[in-house]
């Protein structure tokens, strides 16, 4: 066997990986309101519970709202960024590309603080729009990442044939560039959709009263009794961020072949 | 006339196309975060009144910070969390990159990396509140151990205290520690490693000497990526470290949304990144003759 003792390892770190969303269905399925073992019975009671929640279905809405205008507004500004990057030298480059990466290595916590302190000191109501402020924020550096890649990969002689033929800036942009990077975009758009949606501390620091989808799981914790129908949430989510990933995998994949580059892995 | 056409000739220059390009992002977070950010070190230095801040320039936010047991305490104990889930996840982080780079065939490894990055991108919170469930009194573990007739009374210590964050943390940031390590490992040219053995180095030698010193970038970037933001996080000492896991940022937020002292808070959240970024750069310092191109 190629690899012998680092494949015994590496199936062991998968299974590490993979514990949580393993046990997280056996409770979803669970016929007990207590979260232990031994499991008592298969039961899908709190998936119907679930969708008699109106707080959930509150939080479902806002939370697909913020996700969707986040991730359009990061990847329109990721656009931006990973274009200035790839094809331009310019004075001030790294510092301003540092500053917009950041949040990357930055603690959420120290984002949202900041955003709060400010948005408080004008006087700016919390409202889900102010979520969206800090989503984009951190969103914007992993769109920054896929569509580098994208951007990266497109052979600049194409550009150069549609001004050759009379092209301007624009049109070219929208003709050439916007076809070949699209899958890059498209994947950039459902990263940043899956981490809006999932994103905690921001949105518990900037939603004032209208809770997120993760805001309204976090205080569920506190009741014991609410736990099951949080799994069977949960289950539900994984399940809808594996087709997501999946759809988003594919158009990188295809965007990669499509402007002729070479796969070098996964996102991030 | 003449100042108009030279601003007209500098627009078409290729700094100008990519300061104007760069614009959007930029201001951006120039606006939202560079801003902010310099606002809470402001902040850190004003005093604290009933229902405003009080426009006193002070360090007493900083003395309070830096002496109070409580305060100190919990920076400490953050501060070593952290470490230990770099040095945790980057350690058990490097067998898999080297794995996936050295061993898997080239067609297969986006499916690695996929299968991988996967439960990094199912909901954060859930997937800890399962290491609770995992972890627990009467979690998988405890469970399973009893079955097995290795253990007769559930072991306590493994929930609500600092190990369980530094288990729970070690998986959050597993695909963050891989990524970077396999990407500097893919850099690496075969023909050295080969060209290590043929003249007379044994495998291990090989790796040693040629493989890891190559890698190090990867490692330092991996490092830094788990090191910084682990310090901030919220959830996980917040869900299963109890009361002796707390870290700062459950300090910062009961500062912020508790005690409503935004002064203080600040002070604990500059202090906390100030930390951060000395370690991260002497991290780096120790590390500097591997981050050098090759000698010339």
């Amino acid at each position: 066997m190629k690899g012998g003792w680092f494949k015994v390892y590496a199936i062991g770190y998968l299974v590490f990986l993979y514990a949580p969303i393993i046990i997280l269905p056996m409770f979803a399925f669970n016929d007990a309101t207590v979260i232990a073992f031994p499991l008592t019975g298969f039961s899908t009671r709190w998936f119907s519970e679930m969708l008699e929640q109106p707080a959930l279905s509150i939080a479902v809405k806002n939370s697909l709202f913020i996700a969707v205008t986040s991730s359009v507004l990061a990847t329109t500004l990721g656009v931006f960024a990973a274009r200035a990057s790839t094809r331009y030298k310019f004075p001030m480059k790294g510092g301003l590309m540092g500053l917009i990466m950041l949040p990357l290595v930055l603690p959420e916590i120290i984002v949202a603080v900041s955003l709060l302190v400010v948005l408080l000191g004008l006087g700016i109501n919390l409202s889900l729009w102010t979520v969206i402020l800090g989503h984009v924020l951190i969103c914007t550096p992993f769109t920054i990442a896929i569509l580098s890649s994208a951007f990266q990969s497109l052979d600049q002689s194409l550009e150069e044939a549609a001004y050759d033929l009379g092209e301007s800036a624009m049109s070219t942009f929208r003709l050439i560039i916007l076809p070949l990077v699209m899958p890059g975009i498209i994947s950039s758009l459902l990263i940043s959709f899956t981490i809006s949606l999932d994103e905690f501390i921001i949105a518990f620091f900037l939603a004032g009263t209208e809770p997120t989808l993760p805001v309204f799981i976090f205080s569920q914790f506190r009741f014991p009794q609410a736990v099951p129908v949080i799994m069977a949430l949960g289950t539900v989510l994984v399940c809808m961020s594996i087709i997501l990933l999946t759809i988003a995998e594919y158009f990188r994949r295809r965007g990669i072949a499509k402007s002729g580059g070479k796969d070098t892995g996964g996102f991030l | 006339m003449s100042a108009e056409s030279r601003w007209g000739k500098w627009r078409r220059t290729e700094a100008a196309s990519g300061l104007l390009m760069i614009s959007p992002p930029a201001v951006y977070a120039i606006l939202m975060l560079a801003a902010p950010l310099g606002t809470i070190l402001l902040y850190s230095f004003l005093t604290d009144g009933y229902l405003e801040i009080i426009r006193d320039f002070t360090m007493a936010n900083y003395v309070e910070a830096w002496t109070n047991e409580l305060y100190r305490s919990v920076m400490i104990r953050s501060l070593g969390v952290s470490m230990t889930v770099t040095l945790v996840t980057v350690l058990l982080a490097f067998p898999i990159a080297y794995f996936v780079s050295f061993y898997v065939e080239p067609s297969k490894k986006s499916l690695w990396l996929f299968l991988i990055t996967i439960p990094f991108w199912t909901s954060y919170l859930i997937r800890v509140f399962l290491w609770k469930v995992i972890l627990g009194y009467n979690g998988v573990v405890n469970s399973s151990l009893i079955g097995l007739g290795v253990i007769s009374e559930p072991l306590d210590f493994i929930l609500y205290n600092v190990n369980s964050v530094v288990i729970t943390l070690a998986h959050a940031y597993a695909p963050f520690a891989i990524l970077p390590i396999f990407v500097a490992l893919e850099k690496i040219d075969r023909a050295l490693l080969e060209a290590g053995q043929d003249l007379g180095e044994s495998k291990f030698m090989t790796f040693l000497r040629v493989t890891l010193p190559l890698a190090m970038p990867g490692v330092i970037a991996s490092v830094l990526i788990v090191f910084i933001p682990t310090i901030g996080d919220y959830v996980t000492p917040q869900l299963v470290g109890g009361p002796e896991g707390r870290m700062v940022a459950n300090l910062i937020q009961l500062q912020y949304l508790k005690l409503d002292n935004y002064p203080l808070g600040s002070a604990i959240a500059v202090s906390a990144m100030g930390i951060v970024t000395l370690v991260s750069l002497i991290f780096l310092a120790l590390n500097s003759r591997y981050l050098k191109g090759p000698k010339g």
